[in-house]
């Protein structure tokens, strides 16, 4: 691990409605997460929204940000998951 | 900048961890005791505690780090330690039970459930020390909590040490009959080894060989549900297919194992020694390797095909693995422990799986014989017997292979026996009734196989 990221990955899957992207963004911007990049798909008929953030200069630990997104998922209807980038990497990159 | 993941990818990791149980089974902190011996028992036992508390003082909690950090649960933290015989020799101690206890104090102290090494390696003979920590196994594990005892009894190279075969059965009778009050369950801790591996992090057959670093992290992985899932998905694929994604989900599995043992020996300060790649069943829904093999096609675990299933996800295993990781080591491949494994209790308790099934079995898989309830009534004669055949599958193979039988006292075929938690619940199977008394009476060496002989 030379490269030292600090991005993670977060996912959300569930029915699609208004507001998600607003409520995932307000809990990252809250933690001063830097939002990169955004995508949108649907896999097996289920919405799925896919965002990297960077955590360099967050203001929280990666623990209390994916409880507080967990939270926010319960709250909207929705399953959202945060995962280091490197899980990623290591799994599907050689 | 774009995604550099696909969302397939992205969304088969995080199914993986949350439905699929995959998880970092153990992170095992590897200690070299060699400089802890003393010509007093007590006095080495208090450097040994020493030593282990400072260099795994830190262990849980960078495990636990490591957890909130990537998001991959690390289910155990774990220490093995040189064999506790070798330590112990110089002193002139007859029992080294107060050394155990030393161990255990020091694992509770650290905050890890079990603690590795109370061990010795009698392949071709035995020392006095080597006996003095054998005749303290019994009483050692039935008055800990967390240490963890293995024997070796014979290796590919050296034969099988039918004395130490034969003492080994009174051992795992007497262990269990000390610990009667709870079915037996200082068995449960206890293996007996034929070509034991120096740097196994899974317990209760963990030590930490002559042949390794002062200190090393170790790193288990499992992931029974992951291959299972994976297999369930291709219910029409021919062999070659099904070898072939097994080898794909087993290599995904492994690269977790790599970039958590990578973290945590940086984090700790310490060399990375392997990460293991065994598929090790917990008794939770989900995390069986029985099912894996019924998701090929048997009706249950112990149908003919069996043997056949598991030699092909025990290859494939590996084979992912071995690519996964720069260092691949430990056992890597299935264990079929029965009590801790769904799938297997079933099969056991309706007649599916039978103790001979099972021991066939052990010639393909990575281990052996595991946790397995036999009644309490087994003379020390045939479990010695069923030492003996699991340790010559070993050695004519060149593979580990090892038994942990519980002989439950009290009961029979048929009851039940509840060790609770990992090491979960089994019902008692029964064995063939025909003596092996004299075979066992007869000592000395089996000797090595022409295997052994090909400098």
């Amino acid at each position: 691990m030379s490269e030292k990221s600090n991005r993670i990955i977060v996912t959300v899957i569930g029915a699609d409605r208004v507001g998600i992207i607003a409520g995932v963004a307000t809990v990252l911007a809250e933690a001063n997460a830097n939002i990169v990049d955004i995508s949108q798909t649907t896999l097996r008929e289920f919405f799925t929204m896919i965002l990297m953030a960077d955590l360099s200069q967050a203001t929280i630990p990666f623990d209390e940000l994916k409880r507080r997104l967990t939270e926010k998922g319960e709250e909207m209807g929705v399953k959202i998951d945060a995962q280091h980038e490197d899980v990623f990497k290591y799994m599907h990159r050689v | 900048m774009p995604l550099p993941f696909s969302p397939q990818e992205i969304v088969e990791t995080i199914r993986m961890v949350q439905m699929e149980n995959l998880d970092i089974r153990t992170i095992t902190m590897g200690i070299s005791l060699r400089d802890c011996a003393h010509p007093d028992l007590d006095a080495a036992g208090r450097k040994a505690y020493e030593k282990i508390c400072r260099l795994a003082g830190r262990l849980v909690a960078v495990g636990n780090e490591i957890e909130r950090e990537y998001g991959i649960p690390v289910v155990n933290k774990r220490i093995s330690v040189t064999p506790i015989s070798l330590i112990a020799e110089c002193t002139a101690a007859k029992s080294y039970v107060r050394f155990a206890e030393h161990l255990d104090r020091a694992a509770a102290e650290v905050g890890v459930n079990f603690i590795g090494g109370f061990s010795a390696l009698v392949h071709k003979g035995a020392t006095p020390g080597d006996r003095a920590l054998i005749a303290s196994i019994p009483e050692a594990l039935s008055t800990t909590e967390r240490v963890c005892a293995s024997v070796n009894v014979g290796t590919t190279r050296a034969g099988i040490n039918m004395d130490a075969v034969a003492e080994m059965g009174r051992i795992v009778h007497e262990t269990a009959h000390r610990t009667a009050d709870r079915d037996g369950i200082g068995a449960a801790k206890l293996v007996v080894f034929c070509n034991a591996v120096e740097d196994n992090p899974f317990m209760a057959g963990a030590f930490h060989g002559v042949g390794e670093p002062d200190c090393v992290i170790n790193v288990g992985v499992s992931g029974p549900g992951v291959v299972m899932s994976a297999v369930q998905q291709m219910p029409d694929a021919d062999f070659g297919e099904l070898a072939s994604v097994i080898k794909r989900t087993a290599f995904k599995i492994t690269r977790m194992g790599e970039l958590v043992g990578r973290a945590a020996s940086e984090k700790l300060g310490v060399p990375f020694g392997i990460v293991d790649l065994s598929l090790a069943p917990t008794p939770a829904h989900g995390d069986s390797v029985a099912r894996i093999l019924e998701a090929m096609g048997l009706e249950r675990v112990g149908a003919h095909g069996s043997t056949a299933a598991l030699a092909l996800l025990n290859d494939a295993v590996k084979k992912g693995g071995a690519m996964a990781s720069g260092y691949v080591g430990g056992l890597s491949g299935a264990f079929i422990p029965v009590s801790e494994d769904i799938g297997m209790i079933e099969a056991a308790e309706m007649g599916a799986i039978t103790f001979d099934k099972l021991e066939a079995m052990t010639a393909v898989c990575s281990v052996g014989l595991d946790m397995i309830a036999v009644p309490g009534s087994t003379p020390p004669e045939t479990i010695a017997a069923i030492i003996a055949d699991e340790a010559a599958i070993g050695m004519i193979n060149r593979k580990t292979t090892a038994v942990r039988l519980v002989p439950a006292p009290g009961k029979d075929v048929g009851d039940f026996v509840e060790f609770g938690g990992l090491l979960g619940r089994a019902p008692v199977v029964a064995l063939n009734a025909c003596s092996s008394a004299a075979f066992i009476r007869r000592g000395g060496r089996i000797p090595a196989p022409l295997q052994a002989l090909n400098n």
